[in-house]
């Protein structure tokens, strides 16, 4: 007689696809021959997260500048940093291999770039990597480690600020191993200490463009992306293993092009062995907007990941909130986020029920497009009011009690937020807003233990992208290096990583989650 | 048993009559928007209704996969197939499987008497934790089949040979095919309840005006709720109707005074009752979650307020010698005396508007010294209610009214508003309740809310 409950993470299951028709008639067989001869778009299904199935597709390859054929390390030079990630690899239970021609098949690269001098430093990696993109199984990985540089914006708001950047000051960067700084030292004996980092810089930005450019040659659902590591950082820094575990898995799906910014060495490293299976375990952490849509997968992955999630929407939205409270063995939250009381109600809520607050993702949000010619006062008001105004004021209300001390913040901002977008000047403003608002809030933040970031999604398939009509819908999607839309699944999974121990070390920075689409910023 | 003696404890009980009661308390309440009956909840079975007010309810408190002590509901108007309906529904809630279902039914007073037994069953120590609540659909109330047509088919079921069943047929006349809705007149008088209200409002010689200011004011009331987000916590929307379908915020009495009237035409005196202020048949279905402190606690639930007691009266309407709908006036005076009270006492007064009409009989009555006199055999009238504290957030009237819902969807707003003042006040508030009921029945209630938790 008993009702058979729903399986929380069901919608959360691998090969649940969008409803994309082309997707699913190219991605193989004939149609997919057809597709390729005619030079149209040819998406793959993508390969997500599936705890029975190895974290990356085949044996890892971690190559670095002093692996490379020619450019071998000089006599007494150490590869500390690759070899360092290449143990965490093996920690991990994987296949790990420093060259390539020792393996036919490769499920993903790593690529350690951390000791970038100069520009041509990059040319052996390079070559190495392009040598073996054809060993790359479908759904394989690319994921470089880099240092940061001065110069235009990584990601949407990827940078550092100037504590945690020192590029005319590499002496005092290396500072805590002594070996690096000796061979700092070595290798500029030729240039003054001033203009050694002048090229470095050079170097290093000259990475991240060679990294998006790859990705964009990537083919069979195969993404390149990277971690950017703060000066003074170790590259065993728990964010920074803890993000080249999320970019080599299925998590990351739809994450191509980006950079992950690990500023400090905060947090907690991932545990040997497998994957964990709950992550978020036990953490109390509020969704706002959760009632459908995106916000609903983000609760649902965010329990399945041991979560206490409190699910929040308007209380016109009730009704299907109720509906996932109790498919979660939670208690919902019945609320308008634009009420001025909000953060206070949400804080009494948690504090009553569980005693405590440890994260909030903000992702209620609506849009009220229009050319800003026809735009009324109504329509831009409001997406302000519930984009960005309400998050503020809500985190701003948490952060007075000292609950939220630790804190973890995501807010939703947008592609949009990013390069603007046609007919979403009040969206974009408002999106733009979530991610001043993280890059700004994120000392605040710190200084109490806590984090914020922000997730810019793409095109995502979804209600509310099912209503655009078919063909501008079908030309959205193939926008982007993996030429379809993501899931809300994919959003969710770069949330969860976000707002785990081990992401502790990244802070203030917005991570793309769109197929390096093509924004136009 | 052990061979070392014991020696006699205190903490053994020896009879029912020492063991301690306990507090019940109100901890959360939901209810589903009320919908005129025939409109967008036409299609749904008072299961789906009532399922509907659980879930919500279970949703806000977080109870999925619990087990409670019980779950008590009920429908006045039931189709026999429903006859499990509240288990049924608890079957399709998020609730544990392992949760019983106990079907009341009390006419209008369904809700409160789902309310006074949960709360006894928590005060004599049966069950920690429990739902009481009620539902109604006037769209789903049960056709059944007239007096000639049952008898020649159950005749037809009995038959044995061909010629026993053409017999039984033959016995058919094309006026046994005419379905019989449900009635809602008095079986005993076959006066309906508005005819039965429209003699009282004559008898105490009740305005038009008067009645029309209870309804304007219950509209602006309800109104002025729904848009302070009083209602946000206790209510879910269902099947895409977020407020009460009946609510009318622009009414005004220039407006209600438009209205003809419906009821008491038949009467020698000016007929004054019409649509406006009497309730319409509504659909809806509403819920209270009833427990003890620990429990509550444990679960980082407010008490909201205690459930402190519990009378139900009953007239004789039938000889005319009362009316129908006052039994309320004898049973509260009854709950305040034996709990020590007066109506000076009562910060709250929540009087179900099944029609303006009987909200202010039962006003006039408690301040008529003769009606208190003869009828309760009380020396002093029992005074009269401060409008201020009468219905504070609407009530029947605007709300509408589905008739087992009516006693707690009432129970949950004023266990709220109560307990708002409360802490507002710095002070013990106390809330009586009452709600008339067909047969000429009437059932009262005390709830008392504190400033801590």
């Amino acid at each position: 007689m008993s009702r058979s409950r729903p399986d929380p993470t069901a919608t959360a299951r691998p090969g649940a696809g969008p409803d994309d028709a082309y997707l699913g008639l190219v991605s193989r067989g004939p149609g997919r021959k057809l597709a390729t001869s005619l030079g149209l778009p040819a998406p793959v299904d993508l390969r997500r997260h599936d705890p029975t199935r190895p974290l990356v597709p085949g044996p890892v390859l971690v190559l670095s500048r002093r692996s490379s054929p020619g450019a071998g390390p000089a006599p007494g030079e150490q590869d500390e940093d690759a070899a360092a990630l290449a143990r965490h690899l093996v920690d991990r239970g994987l296949e790990v291999h420093r060259h390539e021609d020792e393996v036919p098949s490769i499920g993903a690269v790593v690529l350690c770039l951390t000791d970038l001098e100069t520009p041509s430093d990059l040319t052996g990696p390079a070559l190495e990597l392009g040598s073996v993109l054809r060993k790359l199984a479908p759904g394989g990985r690319v994921v470089a480690v880099t240092r940061p540089a001065r110069g235009v914006a990584l990601g949407a708001a990827a940078n550092l600020t100037d504590d945690t950047l020192s590029d005319t000051a590499p002496e005092a960067a290396g500072a805590d191993t002594g070996e690096t700084a000796k061979e700092g030292e070595g290798t500029q004996s030729s240039r003054t200490g001033a203009f050694s980092g002048v090229v470095r810089n050079a170097a290093r930005q000259g990475a991240i463009a060679f990294l998006r450019s790859t990705a964009q040659e990537m083919r069979g659902g195969v993404t390149a992306n990277g971690i950017v590591v703060a000066d003074g950082v170790p590259v065993t820094a728990p964010s920074v293993l803890g993000g080249l575990d999320f970019l080599l898995s299925g998590r990351s799906a739809f994450v191509d092009g980006q950079f992950l910014v690990v500023g400090s060495a905060e947090g907690e490293a991932p545990a040997a062995g497998g994957e964990e299976a709950a992550p978020l375990d036990g953490k109390v952490v509020v969704v706002t907007g959760a009632a459908r849509g995106i916000g609903e997968q983000i609760a649902r992955l965010l329990a399945a990941q041991g979560a206490r999630v409190v699910p929040v929407d308007v209380p016109a939205a009730g009704q299907a909130l109720s509906a996932l409270a109790n498919d979660l063995t939670t208690a919902s939250l019945s609320l308008d986020v634009t009420a001025p009381d909000a953060g206070t109600r949400i804080l009494e809520h948690c504090r009553s029920r569980y005693g405590r607050i440890d994260g909030i993702v903000h992702n209620a949000g609506i849009t009220r497009d229009k050319m800003l010619a026809n735009m009324d006062e109504a329509r831009f008001a409001s997406v302000l009011s519930v984009n960005v105004e309400a998050p503020l004021r809500i985190t701003e209300q948490l952060l007075a009690d000292p609950a939220a001390d630790g804190l973890r913040v995501v807010g939703l901002a947008s592609t949009s937020g990013i390069a603007g977008n046609r007919g979403q000047t009040n969206y974009a403003a408002s999106k733009a807003g979530i991610i001043g608002m993280v890059a700004a809030m994120a000392p605040l933040l710190a200084a109490r233990g806590g984090t914020a970031n922000a997730v810019a999604p793409g095109f995502i398939e979804t209600e509310m992208t099912a209503r655009i009509p078919l063909a501008r819908r079908q030309v959205a999607r193939r926008l982007n290096s993996l030429q379809q839309g993501g899931l809300p699944r994919d959003v969710a999974e770069a949330i969860a990583f976000l707002l785990s121990d081990a992401a502790a070390g990244i802070s203030g920075q917005t991570l793309r989650v769109c197929g390096q689409n093509m924004v136009g910023a | 048993m052990s061979s070392e003696s014991h020696p006699a404890t205190t903490s053994q009980p020896t009879g029912p009559q020492e063991r301690s009661q306990r507090a019940a308390w109100v901890v959360a309440g939901n209810r589903t928007p009320f919908a005129r009956s025939g409109g967008q909840y036409a299609s749904a079975s008072v299961q789906e209704l009532f399922t509907a007010a659980l879930e919500g309810l279970i949703a806000r408190a977080g109870l999925a996969g619990e087990r409670l002590g019980a779950v008590a509901g009920g429908a006045v108007l039931k189709q026999p197939r429903s006859f499990n309906l509240v288990r049924e529904s608890v079957l399709g809630s998020a609730l544990d499987p392992q949760t019983p279902g106990i079907d009341v039914q009390q006419a209008c007073a369904t809700g409160m008497e789902t309310t006074s037994l949960i709360a006894n069953k928590i005060r004599c120590g049966q069950i920690e934790a429990g739902i009481a609540g009620g539902v109604d659909s006037a769209s789903d109330a049960p056709i059944v089949v007239g007096e000639g047509l049952r008898r020649v088919l159950l005749q037809l079921n009995r038959a044995r040979s061909t010629a026993d069943k053409l017999k039984a047929l033959s016995k058919l006349r094309p006026g046994d095919l005419a379905p019989v809705a449900p009635g809602v007149n008095e079986p005993r008088t076959g006066l309906s309840m508005g005819e039965h209200q429209a003699i009282t409002t004559a008898a105490w010689g009740l305005t038009r005006q008067a009645q029309d200011e209870i309804a304007e004011f219950s509209h602006h009331r309800l109104a002025e709720a729904w848009e302070s987000g009083f209602f946000d916590d206790l209510v879910t929307p269902f099947r895409g109707v977020t407020r009460d379908t009946n609510l009318r915020p622009d009414t005004s009495m220039e407006k209600l005074g438009g209205l003809s009237p419906v009821f008491g035409t038949s009467l020698d005196t000016e007929p004054t009752m019409t649509a406006g202020n009497s309730t319409p048949l509504t659909d809806g279905a509403s819920a209270v979650l009833i427990a003890t402190q620990e429990w509550a606690a444990e679960r980082g639930l407010p008490l909201l307020a205690e459930v402190l007691d519990f009378e139900t009266a009953a007239v004789d309407f039938v000889d005319g010698h009362e009316g129908l709908l006052m039994a309320p006036a004898y049973a509260a005076p009854r709950l305040l005396a034996r709990n020590g009270l007066t109506l000076q006492d009562i910060d709250l007064v929540e009087i179900h508007e099944a029609f303006a009409a009987t909200v202010l009989a039962i006003l006039a009555a408690w301040e008529d010294a003769e009606f208190c006199r003869d009828r309760l055999g009380l020396e002093q009238p029992v005074g009269a209610v401060d409008r201020r504290r009468l219905n504070v957030h609407g009530s029947s009237l605007a709300a509408g009214h589905p008739f087992a819902a009516t006693g707690t969807r009432i129970v949950a707003t004023l266990a709220k508003e109560l307990k708002a003042r409360a802490v507002a006040e710095d002070r013990p508030v106390t809330g009586l309740i009452s709600v008339c009921a067909a047969g000429g029945q009437g059932a009262v209630a005390l709830l008392r809310a504190y400033p801590g938790n």
